[in-house]
């Protein structure tokens, strides 16, 4: 069975206007269009009725649309929120069968593969399905064939009253009458077989096979090749579909018939949380890489404490121990009556038999328990491991992640001699040379002066040209020893006369062992 | 049953030591060794000290750089990939900078794993948490100054959980006064003047680092001039004034052979683009 939304933008600007202002039932008559951002300005995306009635169309210059009908009312498109719309009402669609797959950006394909007779018939089915969608106020247009293709076409092209393929029926001789916009084809192939002059799915089936194969031979995508989409809608060729499955977040609560306002009863109710939410985490064979803590207050105010691990467990003295650091500054006003902790990101996780405080005593602790422990201290930016970026920049040849020792990098670059040690802002020095391109022959930083007793350069890094401004000037690195045997790495920025400044200035960049 | 004989079960008079015994009195003179040589292991393979301290100046990293070779130096095993840590201060970081990848030590450089703390006692609290880390092959922790949370006490506690879970601790005091510590060998380091290389005499060479054994607890005190010998990259000890060795049986430097990785030659450009 496919199920198509014409409207579902609009339906659901109209649903989420419906919720926040309690106007239910209201004639939907206001001329609406939704506009999206692209490069040339913002442009129409959605129509309703009355906006289409006034001139506005879909895809048109929203400045165009309304020289045409001056009382448009735009709003702004939200594509991402109705592809999540549109993914609950796969989930939703289940009802109907038990597999429901998407077809972005507007449709879904309900698997009712000798489901009919459940409902009373494939008519009656239909009706049920018009009836919930009304029920929801989203307009629907549905069709069951025996392929899904073919239930496609029916569905965005076939007439109202005959929205049913049975069984035994061809679907090339019962569709032969459709465009051929009804194979899912690109635009692009709709429009040059338009051209060709072939406009039914009957003329296209008319051509026979060798003739189509021979002109679509490079074509891969199905969307791109019409000879599968024929097959596919024949059911010739598989076309599996991939289904939506819901995957519940592990949550457990505690309702607390006295509130709560103390540190250590509440201590209490996270340790009861921690371990109910352990059990059922192991029932389910995973592990939390995120928890979330949220706390109902009686005067109605929600405190969240979210944290981050940085792998999977399921350990409950370890989890307490985490959330102890968290509830330090919670403030429990009148008392707090909810407590309900939920894990939003979990990752498979065998059963394993371990028990992280004890083992921390006897055996020390693992890295991923050092590495929380650390983070939740110290804050997420404070540990972090150096991997290499392609680039040729001292200071951009390398980047900071968290810290995951089986990361996999790339070959790094091989660089000359580099310093042991970077530091974040170059420091400004003042450097006597005996000629202006001619090596340094003493400094002075940070107040002390330095005499260079050695040094090996000039090696010339230039900058980035894609990234950095056309006026960057590039950079002359030595490294040198002064006469105490300390060994620096400076560079000067630009030389003189490369017309991008004044004269060139020195720096100091990093520390050498 | 006899009420005195389950007494003495469940209260056994000698508890059996946790760790190897003690010794005392003329064993533990000839066991001693005198004085610290690179390399140097216990009679089980351990390494000689678990909790160094080294004060070197905040203006150069030779501190950092002597705390890796000697960490690489006491590694038991060379097939060791467990990653590392280093932990640094605010001050610590501003001052000498941040560890960069590509100049570190090619089997250390991908299993580092850096912590920047706000303040001395944040640094303390991540080297207690990293000690007790079975996972890692050794810390490096960079405090500068010295701040009033590392007191004796704080330092006994390191030295007590790097000995009780065996994860050793170099701890690089920069810009620091030698104040109280309980750390079982304390060095003075300063960066010394490098051999010159063989193909290029102008330029720097391998790194030399002057270090001074002020306290320790089992060897005499010393100073040495410690290097990475040419082509083993072996920590040796050096003559103040010459490039050999001290050892003999060590071969001569040849001034830091250019590395397979970074043969491109390096032309000056006289004028420029």
């Amino acid at each position: 069975m496919a199920v198509w939304c014409p409207a579902l933008p609009i339906d659901r600007w109209w649903l989420c206007r419906e919720d926040s202002d309690t106007r239910a039932g209201e004639p939907r008559d206001m001329p609406v269009v939704l506009a999206g951002e692209t490069a040339h300005g913002p442009r129409i995306t959605a129509v309703s009725p009355a906006a289409w009635h006034a001139g506005a169309r879909e895809s048109m210059l929203l400045a165009d649309a309304r020289a045409l009908a001056p009382m448009l009312v735009v709003h702004p498109a939200d594509p991402a929120g109705d592809r999540a719309f549109l993914e609950s009402l796969a989930l939703w669609a289940q009802r109907w069968g038990p597999w429901s797959a998407l077809d972005p950006p507007d449709g879904l394909i309900v698997d009712v593969t000798g489901v009919a007779h459940l409902f009373g018939g494939e008519a009656a089915l239909l009706a049920d399905v018009r009836g919930c969608f009304a029920a929801r106020h989203v307009s629907v247009r549905a069709a069951i064939a025996p392929t899904a293709g073919a239930a496609w076409a029916l569905s965005h092209y076939g007439a109202p009253d005959r929205a049913s393929l049975a069984a035994d029926s061809d679907p090339m001789i019962a569709l032969r009458d459709l465009p051929v916009a009804g194979l899912r084809l690109d635009h692009a192939v709709v429009v040059l077989l338009e051209r060709l002059g072939l406009k039914t799915i009957g003329d296209l089936a008319a051509i026979g096979r060798p003739a189509l194969a021979r002109r679509f031979r490079d074509r891969r995508a199905p969307a791109a090749n019409p000879l599968v989409r024929l097959d596919q809608l024949c059911g010739r060729a598989p076309e599996p579909i991939l289904p939506v499955t819901a995957t519940p977040v592990p949550l457990v609560q505690r309702r607390l018939t006295e509130p709560v306002r103390h540190r250590d009863l509440l201590d209490r109710v996270v340790a009861d949380l921690a371990t109910a939410l352990a059990r059922r985490l192991e029932a389910m064979g995973q592990g939390a890489r995120r928890l979330e803590l949220a706390l109902w207050k009686v005067d109605g105010d929600v405190l969240r404490r979210p944290l981050e691990l940085a792998a999977a467990t399921r350990d409950p003295a370890h989890i307490t121990r985490l959330f102890a650091h968290k509830l330090d500054d919670c403030d429990a006003g009148f008392g707090i009556e909810l407590v309900r902790l939920s894990a939003p990101w979990a990752e498979p996780m065998a059963l394993t038999q371990v028990d992280l405080e004890h083992a921390a005593q006897a055996h020390g602790t693992s890295l991923s328990a050092c590495i929380d422990r650390l983070v939740v201290r110290l804050g997420g930016g404070a540990v972090a491991m150096p991997v290499p970026r392609a680039s040729h920049m001292p200071e951009r040849a390398q980047r900071w992640v968290a810290p995951d020792p089986g990361l996999a990098v790339q070959e790094e670059l091989a660089f000359h001699t580099r310093p042991l040690k970077l530091l974040d802002r170059a420091e400004p020095i003042a450097v006597i040379y005996q000629a202006p391109d001619g090596l340094p022959r003493l400094f002075r930083w940070r107040g002390h002066v330095h005499e260079i007793a050695r040094a090996e350069g000039p090696e010339r890094i230039a900058p980035e040209w894609w990234r950095e401004k056309a006026g960057a000037r590039l950079r002359d690195y030595y490294r040198i020893e002064d006469s105490t045997g300390r060994r620096f790495w400076i560079y000067r920025r630009g030389i003189a006369g490369d017309g991008r400044g004044g004269a060139p200035e020195w720096f100091l960049h990093g520390l050498c062992g | 049953m006899r009420p005195g004989h389950n007494a003495r079960a469940a209260t056994p008079l000698h508890r059996p030591a946790d760790g190897p015994a003690p010794r005392f009195g003329e064993d533990w003179a000839r066991a001693r060794p005198t004085r610290w040589r690179p390399g140097l292991r216990d009679s089980d393979g351990a390494p000689a000290c678990l909790h160094t301290e080294l004060f070197a100046p905040a203006d150069e990293a030779s501190g950092a750089a002597l705390a890796l070779a000697l960490a690489a130096d006491a590694a038991t095993d060379p097939a060791d990939h467990r990653p590392w840590l280093w932990v640094q201060d605010k001050a610590a970081l501003r001052q000498s900078g941040r560890p960069y990848r590509p100049g570190l030590p090619i089997g250390l450089r991908h299993r580092l794993i850096h912590v920047a703390t706000a303040n001395a006692q944040d640094a303390l609290f991540a080297l207690e948490e990293a000690l007790r880390c079975r996972d890692l092959a050794f810390v490096i922790g960079e405090v500068a100054g010295n701040p009033a949370a590392l007191d004796f006490t704080a330092s006994r506690r390191l030295s007590l959980v790097a000995q009780r879970h065996g994860v050793p601790l170099w701890l690089v005091r920069l810009a620091a006064r030698h104040d109280l510590g309980s750390a079982r060998m304390r060095w003075d380091v300063a960066a010394a003047p490098s051999p010159p290389p063989r193909w290029n005499g102008d330029a720097p060479g391998d790194p030399r680092w002057r270090a001074d054994l002020f306290r320790a607890h089992v060897f005499q005190p010393g100073q040495w001039n410690l290097g990475h010998d040419g082509a083993g990259q072996r920590l040796t000890a050096f003559d103040a004034t010459s490039a050999a060795p001290c050892d003999a049986n060590v071969t001569p430097d040849h001034g830091g052979v250019v590395p397979g990785a970074a043969d491109r030659p390096l032309v000056a450009v006289p004028g420029g683009f």
